[in-house]
């Protein structure tokens, strides 16, 4: 009897799925959650037909569009979890460029996993320090990360004289970004796994939850018993190890390791990640938006090439959608 | 019942810088039992509970729990003790949902010993878990899927009381539970507390409310300036002895005010 009226009372806390829908749609941001996928549709129709003749609907234009959202989407969804943890990561473009050098000076001489460990082990240990530093000597994260994008650049550029290291590695090359499984370029696939994998982690791994947490309301996951210092330490470091590792796609595709890769992508990955639906401020994140921003900061860079903007044009453009796409964050923010 | 109180907090004393929020206050939680503990803003109210609930280290004092001396330093250490706390401040995360809510930091997780190393949340199990919880504590919520910050007041507050008791917890600190409720989610949220005490819980109440007070509790402790002033049972007394104890006109302690 008991037993009986517990279960009615559950079910009449859980509504059919049908309605549960609806509820969570209504209530857990309405059609907000979706105006990135909608952007992408409609950037995307708007420039098949008005380029339609430039060719921004054949293959190897598509093509080439993904190909160039892949660092950029990998190295968003690695600062999603910053964002999410409530900090920021500005190093991220220089750490690019010093995973492509320590990845093209040890693979030559120590082979293809060798080279890619350590690479990876070198962004992660910035991204440790960034970390450690913030959360410990109490260093908002845009400073400590601002400096650090100082240091890092400069170490890269003294690395060989700003001069690129090739990359003679036909494993390597043929892994990161120039082969692939039949047509299907490796560096679509790395992309599609690291979103996978950032999506999993955020959803359905206890740490994602605990970031969302942390960057919500610092004081209440503490409440919990949740070691939020750890939290944001790990999130840097995996916003630097994504990083590090969008630089040896690129390393992968160009064959070389430069002191200037990734450097002029930091705008392009905040505003993809934040067009996608994360908050610039915390407690709200989105790996597949912030995939899609990528898709779309790497389509509009693409459509305006084509429609023949001069580069500073195209810099006035980019500016002036981040500046809309935060705006648009920030309100939001204040909403919820 | 056991015999023994559930909590004693005897000695405490904390202080921030030159300010002394608590001096030697003691006071001791029994299971099946509701204490108040009263006093004006400022008067060391929060900084006790949290002194209880591991958020500060007392400079001075003893807290024994189940009749062990236990010292709190941390959150967490005063969970694993059976001791849950719901602040002032809602420690509940808005963008999760009421299940995530009611699980943070003490997920299920599935896929054995890799899925627990990982983290790997069995959702379905914490949904179903909480879904339970909240009947037999009769809170109602639209939707367990649905995040916290889309709830009402009186509804984030129970999944705030929810989780604190969902995990069979023997003592509950509830500072102003009703704090920005209305009469109905108040009403909801008293009964909630009534339930606790009849199923044996040690509760802590802070409230600014004398109805409250004398509508749930058994027993009050009053603090005035960071001193305990009086100890009082609720069946005999008024609205008014309670009053003038928290202005510090009255007090038991100290033979001034008899």
């Amino acid at each position: 009897m008991i037993r009986k009226s517990i279960s009615e009372k559950a079910s009449a806390g859980l509504p059919s799925p049908v309605e549960a829908l609806i509820d969570r749609y209504r209530h857990n941001g309405g059609l907000r959650q979706y105006v990135v996928y909608l952007a992408f549709v409609l950037i995307l129709a708007t420039f098949s037909v008005i380029l339609h003749d430039d060719g921004f609907l054949s293959s190897s234009n598509l093509l080439n569009i993904g190909r160039q959202a892949a660092p950029i989407a990998v190295m968003a969804v690695g600062m999603a979890f910053a964002l999410a943890a409530g900090e920021i990561d500005l190093s991220v473009g220089s750490v690019v460029a010093l995973s492509s050098l320590v990845a093209a000076e040890i693979v030559g001489n120590h082979g293809f996993l060798v080279g890619t460990l350590a690479a990876l082990g070198a962004s992660a240990l910035v991204g440790l320090v960034n970390g450690l530093i913030t959360v410990k000597v109490r260093i908002p994260s845009f400073l400590v990360t601002l400096g650090m994008l100082g240091i890092i650049s400069g170490i890269a550029r003294n690395w060989n004289d700003l001069q690129s290291l090739p990359i003679r590695n036909d494993r390597f090359s043929g892994m990161f970004g120039a082969g692939g499984l039949g047509p299907v370029s490796s560096l679509l696939i790395w992309t599609i796994v690291v979103g996978a994998l950032g999506h999993i982690a955020l959803h359905h791994l206890r740490w994602g939850r605990h970031v969302l947490s942390t960057g919500a309301d610092r004081d209440a996951a503490n409440a919990v018993g949740i070691n939020t210092a750890r939290v944001k330490i790990s999130a840097l470091v995996v916003s630097a190890a994504a990083a590090g590792f969008a630089g040896i796609l690129l390393a992968g595709r160009l064959s070389i390791g430069r002191h200037d890769l990734g450097e002029d992508y930091l705008l392009t990955v905040i505003a993809a990640v934040v067009i996608g639906g994360t908050n610039l401020f915390g407690g709200r994140a989105s790996i597949v938006g912030a995939v899609t921003g990528a898709l779309i900061m790497s389509m509009l860079n693409n459509g305006l090439i084509l429609m023949g903007l001069e580069v500073a044009d195209q810099l006035i453009a980019r500016g002036v959608i981040i500046i809309l796409a935060v705006a648009l964050s920030m309100r939001e923010a204040k909403e919820s | 019942m056991s015999a023994a109180p559930a909590l004693v907090a005897s000695g405490i004393s904390k202080s921030f810088r030159a300010v002394q929020a608590l001096d030697d206050v003691s006071i001791e939680l029994h299971h099946g039992r509701v204490t108040a503990l009263l006093g004006d803003n400022g008067a060391g109210k929060s900084t006790l509970v949290k002194c209880i609930s591991g958020l500060y280290q007392p400079d001075a004092g003893r807290i024994f729990v189940q009749g062990v001396e236990h010292r709190i330093n941390s959150s967490r250490h005063a969970r694993e003790l059976g001791i849950e706390t719901v602040h002032q401040t809602l420690s509940v995360i808005d963008p999760l949902d009421v299940a995530e809510n009611l699980f943070l930091n003490r997920e299920h997780t599935r896929g054995g010993w890799l899925g627990a190393r990982i983290g790997l949340l069995d959702k379905g199990r914490m949904r179903r878990e909480c879904a339970a919880t909240l009947a037999r504590l009769q809170i109602r919520i639209p939707s367990l899927r649905r995040t916290v910050g889309s709830l009402s007041g009186g509804q984030r507050q129970a999944v705030a009381i929810g989780r604190a008791v969902a995990w069979g917890q023997q003592i509950v600190l509830l500072d102003e539970p009703a704090a920005a409720l209305g009469v109905e989610q108040t009403q909801r949220v008293l009964d909630l507390i009534v339930n606790l005490r009849d199923q044996g819980v040690a509760v802590l109440l802070i409230t600014h409310n004398m109805d409250r007070v004398l509508a749930v509790c058994d027993q009050a402790v009053v603090l005035y300036q960071g001193r305990k002033c009086a100890e009082v049972d609720v069946a005999g007394a008024t609205k008014d002895d309670l009053v003038s104890y928290i202005t510090g006109a009255r007090s038991t302690d100290s033979g001034a005010g008899i």
